[in-house]
C-alpha cells in the first residue's frame, strides 16, 4: 500500500523559507519515504473551482468544509500560468469540486 | 519639472524595468525608491542628468546590487545582476532607450487573475502609478495597515507561486487584456465619487499609457475615450456640493480638448471595427453629449451592450432610454424585469420613473429606498432634494 501524509502547519509557522527542522529531515530521510514536498504558504495558492462557464479562478486557498481533499498531483511547469493550464483542464474532467494549486517550496521524489 | 512631477512620470516606468531586471517587485520597489530619494537630493545641487529615466534606472540597479552583496541570502536571484556587474556596466548610464520599456509586463503581472480584484487594483496604483500605500488606502477607505498587508501578500504570492512578468500569448490576450481594462476602469469610476485622491487623473493616465503601449487595440483606445468623455465634465458635475444632471450641467465649464481627444480616439477605436463594450460605451457617452439628444440611437446602443455584457446595470440604463422614448410607463416594465434591489441607482431612477408617470407615492418610497443606500453626502443632499420637491407638487 501507498500512503499520502498531508502535513497541516500553524498560521504563525508559516514561513516556508526557514530551513527544515533536522529531526523532520531525519524521518524523511528513511527508506519508506518515497516523496516529500515543501509547500508554500497558503496565501500563495490559487483555486480552480467550475463555474456557469467552464472554470473560474479564485485568489487563496480552497476553503469548504463539505468537499474532502481527494488526492494530490505534481506537476512541472514554466510558472503560475503553465500549472493553471493544466489544473484547468483537469477540472473540466471533474464534476465539481476544486484543485487547489499551491507552489512547492522544496521536495524530493523517488521511484517507490 | 519639479521633483515630484518627474516622480509621477517615470515612477511606473523605472519600476517595471527594474521588476524585469531583478525578478522581484519588492525588491525592485526598494531600489527604485532609494534612487528617487537621491535624486531628491542631488538633482536640485547638480541639476537634472540629460537621461532622467536612464540615470534612475542605473542608480537604482546599482543600488539593489549593493544591497544583494550585503544580503548574500538572495545570491540566487541576483545571478543577472553579478554578470552585469563583471561585465562593469555599473558606471555607465545608458539611454533610456536602451532600457526596455517593460511597464506592459508589468501591468499583466499586477492584474493577473489568481490575485484578487482589490489586490489587482492596488498593485496596479502602487507599480504603475506610484501611489503611496497610504494614498491608495485613502482612496478606498481602508486603514493603510490592511492595505499595506493586502500589497505585500500580493507581492508575495506574484513571488511564490510564480506569477510570470510577461504579456500573454495571443490567445490568452483578450481575456487577460479585459481583465486590465477592468482595473483601469474601476479606478476611474471610485475616482467619480469625489475622494480625496485624484483616481481619476490616475486611472486617465494608466490608460494614455496602455494606448502608447498597445496603439492597436480597439478596446484600449475605446477605455480612454471613454473616460475622457466622462471627465471632460468634471468642473460641471458637482455645484455647490450637490449632483448637477447632465441636462442642467453649465458646458462652458465642459473641458473642450478632453472631450475632442476623446471623440478622436473613439473615431480611431471604430475605425478597427467589431466594437467592443468600451467602445459601444464612448459611442454611448458621446451621444449623450449631443443635443438634442439620439434617444433611439442610444437605446439601441444599449441594448448591444446587454448582449455584450448580459449586465442588468446596462438595462437599466436601456430602460432610462426607453423611458425618453416611449414614455415613463414603458421604461418601468423593463425595469420590473430587474433584480436590482442593492443597486442604489435602480431605485432613484425608478423613483424619477414613477414620478413622471405621476404615481408619487410609489416615487416617494423609490427616493426613501435610494436615500438608505446613498454612499456620499452629495448623493444624499440631491435625492432629498428631489424628495422635497416631490412633496410640494
Amino acid at each position: 500500500m501507498q500512503y499520502a501524509l498531508l502535513a497541516y502547519g500553524h498560521q504563525n509557522t508559516r514561513d516556508a523559507a526557514r530551513p527544515m527542522d533536522s529531526a523532520t529531515a531525519a524521518v524523511l530521510a528513511r527508506p519508506y519515504v518515497t516523496g516529500w514536498a515543501r509547500l508554500h504558504a497558503d496565501e500563495s495558492a490559487t483555486t480552480v473551482g467550475s463555474g456557469d462557464a467552464g472554470t473560474l479562478l479564485t485568489d487563496g486557498p480552497f476553503i469548504d468544509t463539505k468537499e474532502y481533499l481527494a488526492g494530490l498531483i505534481v506537476i512541472e511547469a514554466d510558472n503560475l500560468d503553465g500549472a493553471l493550464a493544466v489544473a484547468r483542464e483537469l477540472q473540466e474532467t471533474r464534476t465539481g469540486g476544486a484543485i487547489e494549486v499551491r507552489p512547492i517550496f522544496e521536495a524530493q521524489f523517488r521511484d517507490a | 519639472m519639479t521633483l515630484d512631477a518627474v516622480f509621477r512620470e517615470h515612477w511606473g516606468r523605472v519600476l517595471a524595468t527594474l521588476v524585469g531586471s531583478l525578478g522581484d517587485i519588492g525588491l525592485a520597489e526598494d531600489a527604485a525608491q532609494e534612487a528617487f530619494a537621491i535624486a531628491v537630493e542631488r538633482w536640485p545641487r547638480d541639476g537634472e542628468p540629460a537621461n532622467p529615466v536612464g540615470w534612475l534606472i542605473s542608480t537604482a540597479r546599482n543600488r539593489a546590487i549593493d544591497r544583494i552583496r550585503r544580503q548574500r541570502l538572495l545570491a540566487q536571484k541576483t545571478k543577472l545582476l553579478a554578470r552585469e556587474l563583471v561585465a562593469g556596466s555599473e558606471a555607465a548610464v545608458p539611454d533610456a532607450a536602451n532600457f526596455p520599456d517593460e511597464r506592459l509586463e508589468l501591468i499583466f503581472t499586477c492584474c493577473h487573475p489568481a490575485l484578487a480584484l482589490e489586490a489587482q487594483v492596488a498593485l496596479t496604483l502602487r507599480t504603475l502609478g506610484g501611489l503611496s500605500t497610504e494614498e491608495i488606502a485613502l482612496a478606498f477607505l481602508v486603514p493603510a495597515e490592511t492595505m499595506s498587508k493586502r500589497l505585500t501578500r500580493a507581492k508575495h504570492k506574484i513571488r511564490d507561486a510564480g506569477i510570470p512578468f510577461a504579456v500573454p500569448p495571443d490567445d490568452q490576450l483578450p481575456d487577460r487584456l479585459a481583465a486590465v481594462l477592468a482595473v483601469v476602469y474601476l479606478v476611474f469610476n471610485q475616482g467619480w465619487g469625489g475622494g480625496r485622491v485624484d483616481l481619476a487623473a490616475e486611472a486617465i493616465r494608466l490608460g494614455r499609457a496602455l494606448t502608447e503601449l498597445l496603439p492597436d487595440e480597439g478596446e484600449v483606445l475605446a477605455l480612454l475615450a471613454l473616460m475622457l468623455l466622462h471627465d471632460a465634465r468634471r468642473e460641471a458635475r458637482l455645484r455647490g456640493g450637490e449632483v448637477v444632471l447632465l441636462d442642467e450641467q453649465d458646458r462652458a465649464l465642459w473641458d473642450e480638448q478632453q472631450l475632442s481627444d476623446g471623440r478622436h480616439l473613439l473615431q480611431r477605436a471604430m475605425a478597427r471595427g467589431n466594437p467592443g463594450p468600451y467602445a459601444v460605451q464612448a459611442a454611448i457617452a458621446d451621444l449623450h453629449l449631443q443635443q438634442p439628444r439620439d434617444w433611439q440611437q442610444i437605446a439601441a446602443l444599449y441594448q448591444t451592450l446587454v448582449g455584450q455584457t448580459g449586465s442588468p446595470i446596462v438595462e437599466l440604463n436601456r430602460a432610462i432610454a426607453v423611458a425618453e422614448l416611449e414614455g415613463p410607463e414603458a421604461g418601468l416594465t423593463v425595469l420590473d424585469g430587474l433584480d436590482l434591489d442593492h443597486y442604489r441607482y435602480f431605485h432613484s431612477a425608478r423613483a424619477e420613473l414613477l414620478r413622471r408617470a405621476g404615481r408619487d407615492d410609489e416615487a416617494g418610497d423609490a427616493y426613501r429606498r435610494a436615500l438608505d443606500l446613498a454612499q456620499t453626502d452629495a448623493e444624499r443632499r440631491s435625492l432629498q432634494n428631489q424628495l422635497a420637491r416631490l412633496r410640494v407638487t
